[in-house]
């Protein structure tokens, strides 16, 4: 499954993230690299953008963006 | 000597630059492009100059802040780096760290926010750290001022005694022999155009297009770096660019839980999450940004701006009447008189009347921007703006538009793309700015006065419209292309500092009088100089026959498809140019009258539909020239301040026709 779809307070652990150029590279620069694991804190008043937790920070990402980041089932917790 | 201050956004560098160097800041941009550049003299050594660097979190070659900072720490070879690294997020902030390193530069970090990670009950054994990192790092705490002389006494120390980072690998397996063997294979290529090696090599192994380019490699040499990384791909089971990145975390990380004490979570965080429940909540967020947005409008353009901006022109009005009772006592010749009165004070005048508005405001944005907040904003409303190619970001300079393009215009220093600024700025002018307001108001008091509220409404929606449909022509035009990834960190709430706050509002202050100056000043002079002479230089003795009146004349017939072809109007158009609430006082005075008679006057020169066309047209044209000179800084372009006056004149003109000829088809 993809980030976008993991629900509000979850976590998971990245497994790949997909896509190309800038916003791929971006996204690995800000650690969103294999086996690090993410937590979905919350979506924008309109739905979008996402709020996420990872390596003891917060970060938004819009929706479509979420979809190149592949994570694991969902995992407890 | 010369340093470079680099760092993550959010991490305290511009606090820590403040810190360094005092007031004694120059503020500029980088060559060819819009990204900030400030220099700085480091406080007690009159040699050593310190550049804050844009805040960014790696050198990719995907946007201008990191080309720029880059190209400087390559071709400008400073003498030492400062790296600012926020130690309560250590993780990601050393994530550049390691790729400074790279650059084979003498090195030092910097490790703010100290005081916060030991209160909170975690530690960093600074010794240990050091050892496996290779370069200096000095704890320090920036907003309190702490272990900033040990920071400037290392930097220096290293700086002079040329020590470079003492360790530039840390990767392992198939990274690292295939950055080992690029190295080798571009080394004579990447000394000369005078680039590290390693720092060339791991550029190539991440598929890095500029570094490519720029190192010349023979066909040959490209195949094998191609096979090699090839290789490396099939080897981890991963592409070039995650390969790397990886890399660079699992060594961070490694590193980290070896040397850092990590509190469990810091009060900080806990805070910031709770007060992050109230303010982007799916329900409270909004309104609280509105409510937000209200108050700082009503106390910059209301209550703080009316009553600063009340003093200033009581102590104006004072002054020039002191001038001119002194004049008329010395029995000066009136052309001298009315150049002092009308053309100097105006002049300046109308420089200051700007000033109370950007210290407000600016007060008010920078603490809004130190505390966290406005990235909120931008988290809360970026779904309005996806659609025209920008992000929420652009939100809050385009809402400080309706009261004054010129502040707005500043404000978008602070957008973290170039490509955002730029489209932001262009934007920016549609927003019906509060010097609009008056001409609204004598007009629809003339024509609309049961429907006035309707017609002002109308024409702010039409002026947003405007920039919405400019924003997709810009977006499949000029700029086309991708735009900057919107994935935003939310730092933790902070306090802002009272010396940045004060510092930016200085900053911005003194540079829109020293920029403003000249060119407002020259506009009014220019103006007074046309509307006092007739084209023989005799002083007219109404306004009909000034050498304004016949440029008006000349531009009346543009006009006439629009429905005012009156040279009247077209006169009140030149002078809104200096500012808006000019266009009022020239008509009043064109037409004999003064301002309380001006409706009854415009009556005669306008019908309802003109007189809405006139509006439009007034919205849409060209910003004031203290907008437009705002606009040429920002950009760093002559072309596009002048683009702009050219874009919005064309723009109002065809909007303003349209509305006329279709009115006429249904007025009949």
């Amino acid at each position: 499954m993809t980030l976008d779809q993991l629900g509000i307070g979850k976590k998971s652990r990245i497994l790949q993230v997909r896509g190309q150029g800038a916003l791929r590279r971006r996204l690995l620069d800000m650690g969103l690299t294999p086996r690090t694991e993410v937590m979905v804190r919350k979506m924008a008043p309109m739905g979008d953008p996402m709020e996420i937790h990872l390596r003891g920070y917060e970060l938004t990402i819009r929706l479509e963006d979420a979809k190149n980041i592949v994570i694991e089932e969902e995992s407890a917790g | 000597m010369i340093l470079g201050l680099a760092g993550n956004q959010n991490c305290g560098k511009t606090t820590l630059f403040n810190q360094l160097t005092g007031s004694n800041q120059h503020v500029g941009n980088f060559p060819g492009v819009t990204v900030e550049r400030k220099d700085g003299v480091v406080r007690g050594h009159r040699d050593v100059t310190v550049v804050d660097l844009p805040g960014i979190y790696s050198l990719s070659p995907y946007s201008s802040e990191e080309i720029v900072t880059r190209d400087f720490l390559l071709s400008g070879r400073p003498d030492a780096i400062i790296n600012i690294v926020d130690a309560t997020n250590i993780e990601r902030n050393l994530y550049l760290s390691l790729q400074l390193i790279e650059l084979d530069l003498p090195m030092v970090i910097a490790l703010n926010m100290m005081d916060e990670v030991r209160a909170n009950g975690g530690t960093i054994r600074i010794a240990e750290f050091q050892k496996e990192i290779g370069v200096p790092v000095v704890p320090i705490s920036a907003s309190r001022n702490e272990g900033i002389a040990e920071l400037v006494e290392t930097v220096l120390e290293t700086a002079s005694a040329k020590r470079r980072p003492k360790r530039q690998d840390f990767c392992s397996g198939a990274v690292h022999r295939t950055v080992h063997s690029l190295a080798h294979l571009v080394e004579d290529h990447a000394q000369r155009i005078h680039v590290p090696p390693r720092f060339a090599a791991t550029k190539l192994v991440e598929g890095d297009g500029p570094m490519l380019e720029a190192l010349r490699l023979s066909e040959n040499e490209k195949d094998m770096v191609r096979h090699d990384v090839t290789e490396m791909e099939r080897e981890l089971g991963t592409d070039r660019e995650a390969a790397l990145a990886d890399m660079r975390y699992s060594f961070i990380e490694a590193l980290c839980s070896r040397t850092v004490v990590k509190p469990a979570e810091s009060k900080e965080h806990r805070r910031s999450v709770k007060l992050d429940g109230v303010l982007t909540d799916k329900y409270l967020a909004i309104p609280i940004f509105l409510g937000v947005m209200m108050l700082v409008f009503w106390l910059t353009f209301g209550v703080i701006g009316n009553f600063l901006s009340d003093l200033l022109s009581g102590g104006i009005t004072a002054v020039t009447d002191a001038a001119d009772g002194a004049l008329r006592a010395y029995g000066t010749n009136p052309v001298v008189r009315s150049l002092v009165i009308d053309g100097v004070f105006a002049g300046v005048g109308s420089v200051l009347q700007f000033l109370p508005t950007i210290v407000v405001l600016f007060f008010f944005l920078s603490i809004l921007e130190d505390t966290g907040y406005m990235a909120r904003v931008a988290f809360v409303m970026d779904k309005l703006l996806r659609r025209i190619g920008l992000s929420g970001r652009s939100f809050v300079p385009m809402l400080i538009g309706f009261g004054c393009s010129v502040p707005a215009i500043m404000a978008t220093r602070t957008l973290s793309s170039e490509r955002d600024r730029k489209m932001t700025i262009l934007l920016t002018p549609f927003m019906s700015c509060s010097a609009k307001l008056p001409i609204y108001a004598v007009f629809t008091a003339a024509f609309f006065r049961e429907k006035a509220a309707f017609v002002m409404i109308l024409l702010y929606v039409m002026g947003i419209l405007a920039g919405i449909g400019s924003g997709f022509l810009m977006r499949g035009t000029v700029f086309r292309g991708n735009p900057v990834p919107f994935v935003m960190e939310l730092p933790n709430y902070r306090i802002p500092s009272p010396k940045s706050v004060l510092l930016l509002i200085w900053d911005k202050a003194r540079g829109f009088l020293v920029r403003a100056f000249t060119v407002i000043f020259a506009a009014t002079i220019v103006i007074w100089f046309l509307q006092t002479f007739d084209t023989r230089f005799n002083v007219v003795s109404s306004g009909s026959e000034s050498m304004l009146a016949i440029v008006g004349r000349f531009f009346a017939p543009l006009f006439a498809p629009l429905g005012f072809g009156d040279w009247r109007s077209s006169t009140a158009l030149i002078t809104g140019f200096t500012a808006k609430e000019a266009v009022i006082s020239t008509l009043a005075v064109l037409t004999g009258t003064d301002v309380s008679g001006l409706p009854a006057a415009l009556s005669r020169l306008f019908t309802p539909l003109t007189a809405f066309t006139f509006l439009t047209f007034t919205l849409l044209y060209t910003p004031c020239v203290a907008a437009v000179n705002a606009v040429r800084h920002e950009m760093n372009s002559v072309k596009s301040a002048v683009g702009v006056v050219l874009y919005q004149c064309g723009f109002a003109w065809i909007v303003a026709f349209l509305v006329y000829q279709i009115g006429r088809l249904i007025v009949g």
